[in-house]
């Protein structure tokens, strides 16, 4: 024992002195520092709190917006052939047409800078401008993804609705909108995601969310790398608590075709 | 009761029905037979504008029903039409399928359509299948109900769009003799079709078509033993 402790001491201090070891030590007061240190986890929390406060309410300004351009663009392509068009409807068409292709083919981060800088520039609030620019975004995805569920429906369904002389609305929400319903759920938890994720985007215009309290405590703590990894982590488990959810759901509607 | 008048339907550049005139009188069981594309489906589907005339008029009831300005809803109340696909709503069950038409356009209340619902039921002997979804029926019930959902309309016409065509043989039977009964208690019927027996059985009257024309017309029993045109004696030769 006394023979072997000089050894054990020079093996210890060897490789307490190893750059590997000597990071992984000092991982404990770094997270610290980061985290509870003055009781900083208070900031991640209402970070997470707008952030999830922005998911939820640009969706449902998307899912409403999108609801409203999926209906124009499919009531126009349903139109009768043969018949006269109905101008006012060409020309919201139009409108929406332009409305999608320009938010799908313009990268989020220009557009959420344009609402910043060129749109809404006196607006002090920049979570509220986040969640224009997000809402406006996700709209132009949900409304594709409304728009390619009713599409899902095979034709024969509504010719059959029709045939039994019900209108239009009702055949399209009594047969068509229930069935297309669960091709679109799938695609709506994943626009959920990415939305989800999107909001981390809104720190480059100053609005105060999750990833925003990551730098600023990253900045004040000359320490970049707890705070980062550590919201990574959060985004993380919400997506796979969401996508859990999801497939859960998914699994409980597949459940109902095979009654 | 049902009145063309120089019917034309093209899609696109191609011309499915070529000015074809024709009446059908009330409790007429008219069957259309013809080669695959000959626009007998498309004729059918023009008798209640599920496919818009390019040319031409069409009466039903002394309502020009291609005039834009009638409501095609009230008109096709009063037409029943089955598909060839049956198009059954899979996310009702049978009942709901049966009563869903009859009870939004007003025709009933919701305790009369299942009174009616049942009543039909028990007609195709499919009474124990109100609840189930169309899922869990084969083919020739899916037709069948298909049937009486129409009827829960209580249409003055019944269109056919070549009813069997996708059912397996085995099941072909039962369809048709759910057809046979309606045309004995008087329903004028269109029926499209490949079946020669049921033409020759139930029909009233025969018309062949090919090319978007009706070449020939007959009532069954001279239209099959005696038939006149050429192209129809071709195509009697092949299907008989």
């Amino acid at each position: 024992m006394s023979v072997l402790q000089p050894l054990l001491d020079w093996l210890y201090s060897r490789l307490y002195n190893l750059p590997p070891v000597q990071w992984l030590i000092s991982l404990g007061p770094r997270f610290h520092l980061a985290f509870i240190e003055g009781d900083r986890w208070k900031l991640y929390l209402q970070g997470l709190g707008a952030t999830l406060e922005m998911t939820v309410v640009a969706l449902c300004f998307g899912v409403i917006l999108g609801l409203l351009v999926a209906v124009v663009r499919t009531a126009h392509d349903q139109q009768r052939p043969g018949r006269r068009k109905n101008f006012l409807l060409g020309v919201l068409n139009a409108l929406c047409q332009i409305y999608t292709t320009v938010i799908r083919g313009t990268p989020m981060m220009v557009q959420l800078l344009i609402w910043t800088f060129v749109i809404l520039p006196t607006v002090r609030n920049k979570i509220l401008v986040g969640i224009a620019g997000l809402g406006i975004n996700s709209g132009a995805y949900v409304a594709e993804i409304i728009r390619g569920g009713l599409m899902s429906v095979d034709v024969g369904q509504s010719e059959a609705g029709r045939s039994l002389g019900l209108n239009y609305i009702d055949t399209m929400r009594f047969i068509v909108i229930p069935q297309a319903f669960k091709n679109i759920l799938p695609s709506m938890g994943n626009e959920f995601i990415t939305l989800f994720k999107d909001t981390s985007l809104v720190q480059a215009i100053g609005g105060a969310e999750l990833a925003y309290y990551a730098s600023t405590i990253g900045g004040r703590t000359f320490d970049y790398m707890p705070p980062y990894i550590g919201i990574a982590v959060m985004y993380l488990v919400i997506v796979i608590a969401l996508t859990w959810a999801q497939s859960k759901l998914e699994r409980r509607l597949r459940q109902s075709d095979r009654r | 009761m049902i009145d063309v008048k120089n019917l034309s339907k093209s899609f696109g550049d191609h011309l499915v029905l070529d000015d074809i005139s024709e009446h059908i009188s009330p409790g007429e069981k008219v069957v259309v037979i013809g080669p695959s594309g000959s626009g007998k489906s498309t004729f059918l589907r023009c008798l209640n504008l599920l496919e818009t005339p390019s040319a031409g008029t069409i009466t039903f009831e002394k309502t020009v029903i291609t005039d834009p300005k009638v409501k095609i809803d009230k008109v096709r109340q009063q037409m029943g039409m089955v598909f060839q696909h049956f198009n059954l709503f899979p996310n009702m069950t049978i009942r709901k399928n049966i009563t869903l038409a009859p009870v939004r356009t007003g025709l009933m209340k919701q305790e009369e359509a299942d009174a009616l619902a049942a009543q039909l039921l028990q007609r195709v002997d499919l009474t124990d299948k109100a609840d189930a979804y169309p899922n869990q029926l084969s083919g020739g019930q899916k037709q069948r109900i298909a049937i009486v959902r129409a009827l829960a309309m209580k249409p003055k016409v019944m269109l056919f769009d070549e009813p069997t065509s996708a059912l397996d043989p085995e099941m072909v039977g039962e369809v048709l003799d759910v057809m046979k009964e309606l045309a004995q208690e008087g329903m004028t019927m269109v029926v499209v079709t490949h079946e020669m027996g049921f033409a020759r059985e139930v029909g009233s009257r025969v018309l062949f078509m090919d090319g978007g024309h009706i070449l020939e017309q007959n009532e069954p029993k001279e239209f099959f033993s005696n038939p006149q045109n050429d192209r129809t004696k071709l195509f009697l030769s092949k299907v008989l």
